[in-house]
């Protein structure tokens, strides 16, 4: 059981590592249009807390989303279709990179409006509640997220109704290219979570089993009806804050980044924790196979894949056929 | 329609009623606002679970956020925003949530969503209390709107809304809470959305009303009909979308149309009407368009300022005539 949630939560982390990997390379080929925004560093914290969800939970998340929903366990290929603005899309080619969503993992929406998931996700914990369902939600948001206003208030109200949610902030130090450090009156996110009356628990986001423990215990508590948690995961985002963006000026320093890169990898980290606990290089070897194959076959598929009809757009704007005037 | 089935009742008691018809008829129905706990357990919905009834902080963003995810996941939220004007600090979930969420996720999602707004002008209540904003999200592909102007079709449209499988705005203007005449009581009496009613019939002009005008647009109406001008005066009813054919149809007859509306002068509801007159059915036009509108200034607290910038019955009345 155990190692098959490792094996699992492994071969997410790859299929994230490799998915945005190849993303990076599709830009750099003229081959995505608008901004993609890349998790690479923070797959440990997405991918622990997603490991402690059912499918049928719910999760929320921003514009840096093409992890979320591949550590929900969605398929690579509708994804990479949808940043290539093909008709196969996830989104059918509405949405594009900031807006990847999968409802069939239970990824409810991505979205752009930095803090906007919170509010879904706690509204998607609201219905699980009213509806008597035992599902819980969680929302992913960044450090910069936390200083909406949306964030406070969907927080009091979670704490006051008890709702089965999860708030999981994904700290990696930099709002785009402004430092946390300058833009919270104190630097532990968690801590805020004391004014609504939850939990807070600081976790090393780039450590799987930390954060896979805290959240198991969060999802539990939740299920029970005990009420909301705020985790905070510290991690560190890789890339700049847009894939190929040019920043003019040093916002964080070289050896920061060097540092993370070398000694806080989460995928190495956590290879080096399974071979610790057992796993076979072989084993650790046919998973990353496995994932290179994955990331392969959407390229492929997202390639080979038509482009949507421009008149498309005029369609699914409401529940039923509408009539748009041209 | 049959007496027997229906009841005298105000306004605000029409839309009262058809919540309550709604929540007992749907358990996916839910209530979500500030100050509704009178609703609530022991209250005017008494037999109803409170979970389904949560009376919330003065937080607009944040449950109208939630609101759009439960809409999201399987419930059928009423979002009682009390005063049109605090529908700005929910403007960011409605816009960039509810309006499009369906869209940008490629129809993975329907959001059954409805938000009440109290539109409470012509009271003394000074500008931060006083909008009409319906126009700004007239402006926002994905939203309805209606503005229902008497008891049955408040009854009618928010039922219709909160049937509705996408967002749709109620703007109810306050100042017709306390309007009262017969309401039927049939559980499923639904209007549509999207459609005009002619609340009276007529062939010299065509008189377009919009939201709470339409008692100023009939008064007028009767006051021209004695000087022998017969005004024929379409009740929008919905404002998104627009129902074109009507206006145009109204208009084939009449060459001459009026168009009263509570919102500011630029860019208001009006504008678009004329808009779509100057558009598609400008060769039906004897004279040019008219709007009685409000001025383009924030509302004034003092009773004789406020009043005289709002369409009326004298206002209405005059702009027919500059016509005839």
């Amino acid at each position: 059981m155990k190692n098959d949630i490792d094996s699992e939560a492994y071969l997410r982390m790859l299929k994230i590592r490799g998915f945005e990997q190849a993303v990076s390379k599709l830009i750099t080929e003229g081959e995505v249009a608008g901004a993609a925004h890349s998790s690479i560093g923070q797959e440990a914290a997405i991918v622990g807390a997603c490991m402690a969800l059912n499918l049928d939970d719910y999760i929320s998340g921003t514009h840096r989303s093409h992890g979320h929903p591949i550590g929900k366990g969605a398929a690579l290929n509708a994804l990479m279709a949808e940043i290539l603005g093909k008709a196969t899309g996830i989104c059918k080619g509405r949405g594009g990179s900031m807006h990847l969503t999968d409802t069939s993992v239970g990824s409810i929406g991505e979205s752009a409006i930095v803090g906007g998931g919170i509010p879904i996700a706690t509204g998607a914990a609201l219905s699980a509640q009213v509806r008597g369902t035992k599902q819980v939600a969680l929302s992913f948001f960044g450090d910069g997220a936390s200083n909406e206003g949306v964030f406070h208030e969907s927080l009091n109200m979670a704490a006051i109704w008890n709702l089965p949610v999860i708030f999981f902030c994904e700290n990696n130090g930099y709002a785009a290219v402004t430092p946390a450090r300058q833009t919270h009156g104190q630097p532990d996110i968690a801590k805020r979570a004391a004014g609504y009356g939850m939990p807070g628990v600081i976790v090393d986001g780039q450590d799987f089993d930390a954060v896979y423990n805290a959240t198991v215990e969060a999802v539990g508590r939740a299920r029970r009806g005990d009420g909301p948690t705020l985790i905070e995961a510290k991690t560190y985002r890789f890339d700049e804050h847009c894939v190929g963006l040019f920043i003019n000026g040093n916002y964080r320093p070289a050896a920061e980044i060097e540092h993370y890169k070398t000694e806080r990898d989460p995928v190495t980290l956590f290879r080096a924790a399974l071979r610790g606990r057992g796993f076979a290089e072989g084993a650790l070897q046919e998973i990353e196979r496995h994932a290179n194959a994955l990331v392969e076959d959407a390229i492929a598929f997202a390639k080979a894949s038509p482009y949507p009809d421009p008149e498309e757009a005029f369609d699914l704007i409401y529940a039923e056929p509408a009539t748009i005037r041209r | 329609m049959n007496t027997t089935n229906t009841k005298r009742m105000t306004y605000l008691d029409a839309l009262g009623l058809a919540q309550r018809e709604e929540l007992e008829r749907d358990p996916t129905t839910i209530m979500i606002g500030e100050d509704i706990t009178l609703y609530a357990a022991g209250g005017a919905y008494g037999n109803i679970d409170p979970k389904r009834i949560r009376s919330t902080p003065i937080s607009e963003c944040g449950f109208a956020g939630m609101a759009v995810g439960a809409a999201m996941t399987g419930l059928r939220p009423i979002v009682d925003l009390t005063i049109a004007n605090f529908i700005y600090l929910a403007a960011d979930p409605i816009i960039n949530q509810a309006a499009r969420v369906r869209y940008m996720t490629g129809g993975q999602f329907k959001v059954p969503v409805t938000f009440r707004a109290s539109m409470w002008h012509s009271q003394s209540n000074a500008a931060q209390h006083s909008d009409r904003p319906y126009p700004m999200f007239m402006n926002v592909p994905g939203l309805k709107i209606v503005v229902p102007a008497t008891p049955t079709d408040a009854k009618g449209l928010l039922k219709a809304a909160i049937r509705d499988d996408n967002p749709v705005l109620v703007f109810e203007d306050n100042d017709l809470w306390g309007m009262k005449e017969d309401v039927t009581l049939d559980t499923d009496f639904v209007l549509p959305i999207g459609k005009a009613d002619i609340k009276r019939a007529g062939s010299d002009v065509t008189i377009i009303s919009v939201a709470g005008c339409l008692r100023h647009c009939l008064k007028a109406a009767e006051a021209l009909a004695k000087e022998g001008i017969s005004a024929e005066v379409v009740d929008l009813r919905t404002l998104l979308p627009l129902d074109n054919e009507a206006i145009l149809t109204s208009l084939a007859k009449s060459g001459r149309i009026v168009i009263a509306d509570y919102a500011h002068r630029t860019c208001g509801a009006a504008a678009e009407i004329a808009a779509i007159v100057a558009e598609d059915g400008f060769d039906l036009l004897k004279k040019p368009v008219k709007r009685v509108v409000t001025p383009d200034v924030p509302i004034p607290f003092s009773p004789g300022m406020e009043a005289p910038l709002y369409p009326g019955t004298v206002s209405i009345a005059a702009a027919v005539r500059q016509l005839m």
